[in-house]
């Protein structure tokens, strides 16, 4: 049984469609939280945060930030209900946002 | 209501292939976001939790049934299959590409629509009475000064970039259902002694962190002054509005920490120094607007339509829906009807395309093919045949929309919050849900009565939360949601910001929390005493009372 | 900075002093507010063209005294998102100033034509941009709504075209 490792995820806004997009080890850009890469480190998080202006730079993405998240038995979950909400859609409307479209994840919609 | 005429036309033409062009720069990089941001907000497109999200204006509240359809259909091609509809009369939609975003404009260009300044440091859109031409109690419609507002502050070249957004509000009624004292400037047409209609002229009222009330700058300005009056105050607005701190640039603070009479001065001065020179073309286009405001054809009717009453005496459920969805009309035999877009345990303002598509053919058929959007996130029809009533009630229950708890506890208003927006701190849909759903019996409403509910999901209180009976804000509290409590709100003429109750509530807590409230309400107050009222003449001791009290 | 003046890339024929250094030979100089208003007995005397640099806060009120006499006021734009000198350009030419209005700092073509309307004549631009990008931009919109405004790309004035008696626009029709 893995144990939870906790660290940080970047995460940006795509320029073009501004879908929430992550990014992953090859430093391409995915839709889907669980290819993204847990910096578990400052230095990881640094790297991270170097690649992503490059990429702002290059005009592929905007808003670019690292936020909490916890990798559980392989799958990525944001810490903070905020950046549940944004990798999986609003919670009114489980129809909606990647929820739907298969791309959220394993961790289910928040409680309450 | 206003029709464009060839400028119009041109103008908004224009603006679209301007933003096409902003964006194309923008996606080949030859404008960074800093620089591209407030260029795309004047076009009130913003980036948000999930994806770009675009704020459609609706000038003054008023649209055709064209237009709304077109709102559904615009809906259907590139969004979801729904808008939200907002506190300040206009409609969102939440899945927007960028590159689509230029057709979109187009789309609406088609039918004399816009999201032009809808967001950024510039002049809003332009608010005002939902039930304006149609309220019983309306001295004069503010909707032609609402378009002429709209037209001077439309790329106006002064003031595109001021220290931040600047919102006007304009009531023609003495009900002021515009809140126009908690707007960056208040208008209140009103006639002097003399019988002259001139204008109440208000400045520094708002919301979000520092809710404040409006001063009087001006007690009766005459209308034809209004164009370079209101200059006057844009530019000592745009001179002296902090800068340094985003938090502190509203006119608001302006105003508070120079003193109203010092404030009042600069404007003068301002004023004295570049007066309105010759008015008579704002005169000649205030009275061009006017006559698209002219009163429809309507029938010369009876106050008693057999028919209804029969109707309404053999169907219980429509005659309360007659009597909490439907306002009182200055014509006799036509009533103001009020849809409500709160149907028990739905989402708040929110409405399908088919929704949009049933509303604008009620519209159609029955209401001179005009709708309003008022800051309730209500749909209104404002001039209906008391003897239509039932059909269009009949069609509305077929699709969800009719709801009969306009105005009551069931009628909650509520920003979309942490669920899409991107400065929220907290959930306010799931809340009011919860709220909608503990108070669905229709008897209880009515019994507690009118009452507003307002919940923000931060402080920046799109959902009006200052000014709700009830208000409940939604915050962080070490990473969880928790929500505080206010009472005694009022957006009306006579207003006043809520007063926080004690310390917040979890979400789950706080639908049983506004039962207590209103329990004690019920419990305390005189006959006939609506809440405001009540929470006037007790204070807010016995509500804290009822909510701390340990068990 | 190449200078941009009615759609062209012109030369800056002016000088512009700091505080210290003395007028010397020049015939077109430029000083900031607070060296104007300290050596103005001087300044008055001085034979060739003067122009002054204005900080944003600065009142324009307080320019009264010298406006007859200056020939170019330099305004300035800190960031493009502040907006507090197109009020300052607006209030000197309805004070009655006709020299020349430059506008300096951070600017982007999307403002061209909005300085233009407010009076300004020429701008310090960076050279990101193209000769192309200033013209095209300076003429995107051909309507103004408000009164008053410089219009260098011939925009239409809507509300006065609409009311100089063209019979086409007296028929209006009715709501409904």
């Amino acid at each position: 049984m893995s144990a939870t490792e906790k660290g940080q995820v970047m995460t940006a806004n795509r320029l073009r469609d501004g879908e929430v997009v992550f990014l992953t080890r090859s430093g391409v850009w995915s839709e889907k939280i669980d290819e993204a890469v847990l910096a578990l480190e400052p230095q990881a998080a640094a790297a991270l945060e170097a690649r992503a202006a490059e990429d702002v730079k290059g005009n592929l993405v905007t808003g670019q930030y690292l936020f909490d998240a916890e990798r559980v038995g392989g799958n990525i979950r944001a810490t903070h209900i905020r950046e549940r909400i944004r990798t999986l859609g609003p919670t009114v409307r489980f129809d909606l946002g990647k929820q739907a479209e298969g791309t959220a994840g394993t961790f289910a919609a928040v409680e309450g | 209501m206003y029709r464009y005429d060839e400028f119009d036309h041109q103008f908004v033409r224009e603006r679209t292939a301007q933003f096409r062009d902003q964006a194309a720069r923008r996606l080949k990089g030859e404008l960074t976001e800093d620089e591209f941001r407030p260029l795309r907000l004047m076009n009130g497109l913003y980036l948000q939790l999930h994806a770009y999200m675009l704020r459609v204006a609706i000038p003054y509240g008023t649209l055709s049934s064209r237009q709304m359809r077109q709102l559904g259909l615009i809906a259907d091609k590139w969004d979801r299959g729904y808008g939200h509809f907002t506190t300040r009369q206009n409609i969102q939609y939440n899945w927007f590409k960028l590159e689509d975003t230029a057709d979109i404009l187009q789309a609406l260009a088609d039918v004399e629509m816009h999201a032009i300044q809808t967001s950024g440091n510039c002049i809003r859109n332009v608010t005002t009475d939902h039930w304006a031409g149609a309220a019983a109690d309306e001295l004069l419609d503010p909707r032609p000064v609402g378009e002429l507002i709209r037209q001077w502050s439309s790329l106006h070249p002064e003031f595109s970039f001021l220290p931040r957004k600047f919102k006007i509000a304009v009531t023609g009624a003495p009900n002021d259902r515009a809140a126009v004292k908690v707007h960056d400037i208040g208008l209140r047409l009103h006639r002097n002694a003399a019988g002259v209609p001139g204008w109440e002229v208000m400045v520094g009222g708002g919301q979000g962190r520092t809710p404040m009330i409006a001063v009087t700058v001006r007690e009766h300005l005459p209308e034809k002054e209004l164009i370079a009056y209101l200059e006057a105050i844009m530019r000592v607005y745009n001179l002296y509005g902090r800068r340094d701190n985003k938090y502190k640039a509203r006119v608001k603070i302006l105003v508070h920490e120079i003193g109203a009479e010092k404030f009042r001065s600069e404007v003068e001065a301002e004023y004295a120094r570049h007066p309105a020179q010759t008015t008579e073309v704002e005169e000649r286009e205030l009275a061009r607007i006017a006559k698209y405001f002219a009163d429809p054809a309507f029938e010369r009717l009876s106050r008693f339509v057999p028919v209804f009453e029969a109707e309404k005496r053999s169907n219980a459920e429509f005659a309360r829906w007659v009597k909490n969805n439907t306002a009182a009309h200055k014509r006799e035999g036509y009533a103001i009807v009020n849809i409500s877009l709160k149907a028990a345990g739905e989402i708040p303002g929110d409405c399908t395309s088919e929704q949009m598509r049933v509303m604008a053919d009620l519209a159609e058929s029955h209401s001179f093919a005009e709708l309003r959007v008022s800051h309730a996130q209500n749909i209104v029809l404002p001039h209906v045949r008391l003897g239509d009533l039932f059909a269009i009630w009949q069609k509305l229950t077929e699709h969800g929309l009719a709801a009969a708890n306009y105005g009551l506890a069931g009628d909650i208003i509520a920003c979309p919050g942490l669920d899409y927006c991107a400065l929220a701190t907290a959930r306010s849909i799931p809340v009011a849900q919860a709220i909608s759903r503990k108070f669905a019996d229709l008897d209880r409403q009515q019994d507690i009565g009118n009452i507003k509910i307002n919940i923000s999901g931060c402080i920046n209180a799109c959902g009006h939360h200052h000014v709700g009976h009830i208000g409940i804000l939604g915050l962080d509290k070490k990473g969880e949601e928790y929500y505080q409590i206010t009472l005694g709100g009022s957006s009306s003429e006579h207003a006043s910001i809520g007063t926080i109750l004690g310390p917040g509530f979890a979400g789950h807590e706080v639908p049983d929390a506004i039962d207590t409230i209103l329990n004690t309400y019920v419990r305390l107050r005189a006959p006939r005493e609506e809440f405001l009222a009540t929470y006037r003449r007790i204070g807010a001791q016995p509500f804290k009372e009822a909510l701390y009290a340990t068990a | 900075m190449p200078l941009l003046r009615n759609n062209a890339f012109v030369t800056d024929e002016w000088t512009h002093l700091d505080d210290d250094t003395a007028p010397g030979e020049v015939t077109r100089m430029t000083v900031s507010f607070a060296r104007l208003q300290k050596e103005w007995d001087g300044l008055a005397r001085f034979p060739g063209l003067l122009g002054v640099r204005l900080a944003s806060p600065t009142r324009t009120t307080e320019l009264s005294p010298y406006l007859s006499q200056l020939a170019l006021i330099v305004v300035a734009f800190p960031a493009f998102n502040d907006g507090r000198s197109y009020s300052l350009a607006r209030q000197l030419r309805l004070d009655g100033f006709q020299g020349e209005l430059r506008a300096s700092g951070n600017i982007l073509p999307d403002q061209v034509q909005f300085m233009h309307q407010v009076g300004i004549d020429s701008l310090e631009v960076s050279e990101r941009f193209s000769l192309e990008d200033w013209q095209r931009a300076s003429r995107q919109i051909s309507l103004a709504y408000q009164r008053g405004l410089f219009r260098k790309a011939g925009e239409r004035e809507v509300w006065s075209e609409r009311h100089q008696g063209f019979s086409a626009w007296e028929e209006q029709p009715h709501a409904g």
